[in-house]
């Protein structure tokens, strides 16, 4: 997967730098506004950021690699997370994620080849008194089974 | 009952949207139309019977009745069975009946003071929360001054429910008398242990009482703005806040003319990027301010020097959506619950391998047995529940000897657990906790900011001792190292997550050493 931006894309990061930089704090709300328009953080912004926040470039490089929420890369067309925290795995999550990587073919942190579904870990969703759970882009699923699974993997495939 | 529009109320909290409460609606609405029945949905919050949802109710006039759990394919049947006229013996001889949802023992058993109104109001109908006691509290504390406002709450003798369990009232003392032009009150949303879930219902399903606590929270020490630091895992609540508050805003709760008072509050929420550590008040500060969640040195405590540098009150979801009750209903009120030092209730949460899962309120002192078996109805998988993690990953697992531990800030530490945020995982007998002290070896390891040295290479070290330990090689010398970082890490580390992660793992070998292949 090629890291390059559309112009539209650089201009959408432009207006979102802009509407985040008076905010106090702004970097992490920026960061988000970014991700959410554009799906990932990329590196090529950094210089322009940085400008903005009046930070240095290794500034906003250490803050958008501390958190697991942002991306350097595009992703798939989804991203599944898989809970991975104490709850789920009392109610079998461990099946469930080795399932799942070999249905998909890739381990966390991957997109599958056809470019549809972008596996990561999760730890805790909030959905502990349903475990296992799995959220898909910003849809939550309790007490997902392999039947469950496969029918989400498969309408994220088609969606 | 022709003329007269039934009320039926089907979940908006995520949990039941993730069993398909959406699409339990929509089949309601659409069999109501194609019938020509004319019916009021109201997406209420849930009320925590999470086992059950969606859990729908209808309106009579004795009270609401439950039906559960109902997914859509369920919604014709239960149409044909009259389930709007739900006093029918027709109705009540449905499968899904369950009777009066207030007579349910799991809901007749509580004590819900901070939960008081979730599950039975739509969480963002301002009209609702107000009809239902809200902004009583605050109404209070407009009457009174700062120090009174900070007096009620020392003496309802709360403590913080985000897991160390500082009492509330002394933190607020600290930033009412800390001199500054600016100070701010941050909520501490980013509920990260496994096995919690009562802030994200608090904020999906009763978004107002938070918004009024902190409002209560700003007037008492002169903060004027607020900031909600919510983990970006949970998208409905960021959406059912937003709402909330702007709401709020439109009608004077929030703003710079606090209900006709001349006094200001500002709120506003920010993002957490799924960062544990963020969790820690110092760490989640430097979030805020637009940094690395690098955990600070203390002191300067948070309450002299906090955000942007300025004194900070820094309070869980459930310690400040408990503020507005006690502004209400008077310190002593709350402080009649509970036990000990440990006063008011707790909202515990049942989750991991048990058959009846969700939110149980109740005053400090019942014991995990209770909490297990009466409530939880034993294990879901119908083994026997051998260990039990109170407290989130960094809580200590406790074996079935320990089940009558009662429920209270200081029998859990003399017993060397703690009850944090209140958090209870089940696991039944195929758990193999040396597996489990791995794993929490590793997620210190995924999660540690990197600052302190104990926790940023101590949890690396310790995923490779429990590697060994597995395999068999030296295993009584590796235990020993085990133990000997596990003292290096509780002694040395900054703050809670490397401090705390030998929770876990010494009690898993203490009370599990068959799984580590010791006696």
């Amino acid at each position: 997967m090629l890291n390059t931006l559309t112009s539209s894309q650089l201009d959408e990061i432009q207006v979102q730098i802009e509407a985040h930089k008076n905010l106090p704090g702004a970097l992490m709300p920026m960061l988000h506004a970014i991700q959410d328009s554009v799906g990932y953080v990329p590196e090529a912004v950094y210089p322009q950021i940085a400008k903005a926040l009046a930070l240095s470039v290794a500034e906003v490089h250490g803050v958008v690699t501390f958190y697991h929420h942002f991306r350097t890369h595009p992703v798939g067309k989804h991203v599944l997370q898989i809970c991975r925290a104490e709850s789920c795995q009392a109610m079998g999550s461990e099946q469930l994620e080795s399932s799942v990587k070999s249905a998909l073919g890739i381990d966390y942190h991957e997109t599958t080849k056809d470019g549809s579904i972008t596996l990561e870990p999760v730890y805790c969703l909030g959905n502990c008194a349903c475990s296992p759970a799995v959220m898909l882009d910003e849809e939550l699923y309790g007490r997902v089974d392999s039947q469950k699974i496969a029918q989400i993997i498969s309408q994220a495939r088609i969606a | 009952m022709s003329n007269v529009v039934i009320k039926v109320y089907v979940p908006r909290d995520s949990t039941a949207l993730s069993l398909g409460a959406d699409r339990t609606a929509h089949a309601i609405v659409a069999e109501a139309q194609k019938r020509g029945l004319e019916i009021a949905l109201v997406r209420n919050g849930s009320r925590g019977l999470f086992w059950l949802e969606p859990l729908v109710e209808v309106a009579t006039p004795l009270g609401r009745v439950a039906y559960a759990p109902v997914q859509a394919q369920d919604v014709p049947d239960l149409f044909e069975t009259d389930f709007l006229n739900a006093l029918s013996d027709k109705a009540k001889a449905h499968p899904l009946y369950l009777g009066l949802t207030e007579e349910l023992t799991w809901l007749k058993r509580q004590q819900r003071l901070t939960f008081a109104r979730v599950g039975i109001t739509d969480p963002v109908s301002l009209d609702d929360y107000i009809a239902h006691d809200g902004y009583k509290g605050l109404k209070h504390a407009l009457s009174l001054n700062g120090a009174d406002i900070v007096k009620i709450v020392s003496d309802s003798g709360l403590r913080g429910r985000g897991g160390a369990a500082f009492p509330t009232g002394i933190k607020w003392n600290t930033v009412l008398n800390a001199p500054a032009t600016q100070k701010y009150v941050v909520c501490n949303a980013d509920e990260g242990d496994s096995g919690t879930y009562s802030d994200r219902m608090i904020m999906e399903d009763d978004p107002f009482v938070l918004i009024e606590g902190m409002t209560i929270a700003g007037i008492a020490v002169g903060a004027t703005q607020g900031y909600i630091y919510l983990r970006s895992e949970y998208p409905h609540a960021l959406k059912v806040l937003n709402e909330a508050i702007a709401k709020a805003y439109q009608v004077g709760y929030l703003g710079d003319n606090i209900a006709g008072s001349g006094q200001s509050f500002h709120l506003e929420v920010r993002r957490a990027a799924g960062a544990y550590v963020c969790g820690e008040e110092t760490s989640l500060l430097e979030s805020l301010e637009g940094k690395r969640g690098l955990v600070r040195f203390k002191p300067p405590l948070p309450a002299i020097e906090g955000l942007f540098g300025k004194p900070t009150i820094v309070n869980n979801v459930i310690s400040l959506a408990t503020i507005p009750i006690i502004l209400d209903k008077g310190a002593q009120y709350y402080a009649d619950y509970g036990m000990g030092r440990s006063r008011g209730t707790l909202p515990i949460q049942l989750a991991g391998n048990l058959k009846q899962t969700g939110l149980i309120e109740l005053a400090f002192g019942v014991t995990l047995r209770e909490l297990l078996y009466d409530f939880g109805a034993g294990s879901a998988t119908g083994k026997p529940i051998r260990a039990v993690q109170v407290g989130g990953p960094l809580g200590a697992y406790l074996p079935e000897s320990q089940f009558d531990t009662p429920l209270d800030y200081e029998a859990f530490s003399q017993i060397w657990a703690v009850l944090g945020h209140g958090g209870i995982v089940a696991f039944d007998e195929t758990v193999n906790m040396a597996k489990m002290a791995r794993y929490a070896f590793e997620f210190c390891a995924i999660e540690s900011c990197g600052k302190c040295t104990p926790c940023r290479i101590g949890s690396t070290r310790g995923v490779e001792l429990m590697d060994k330990i597995t395999a068999g090689q030296e295993r009584t010398q590796h235990i020993q190292v085990l133990r000997d970082l596990s003292d290096t890490m509780l002694n040395g580390s900054l703050c809670a997550l490397g401090g705390m992660t030998p929770y876990p793992v010494l009690s898993a070998i203490n009370h599990f050493p068959e799984d580590f292949g010791v006696s």
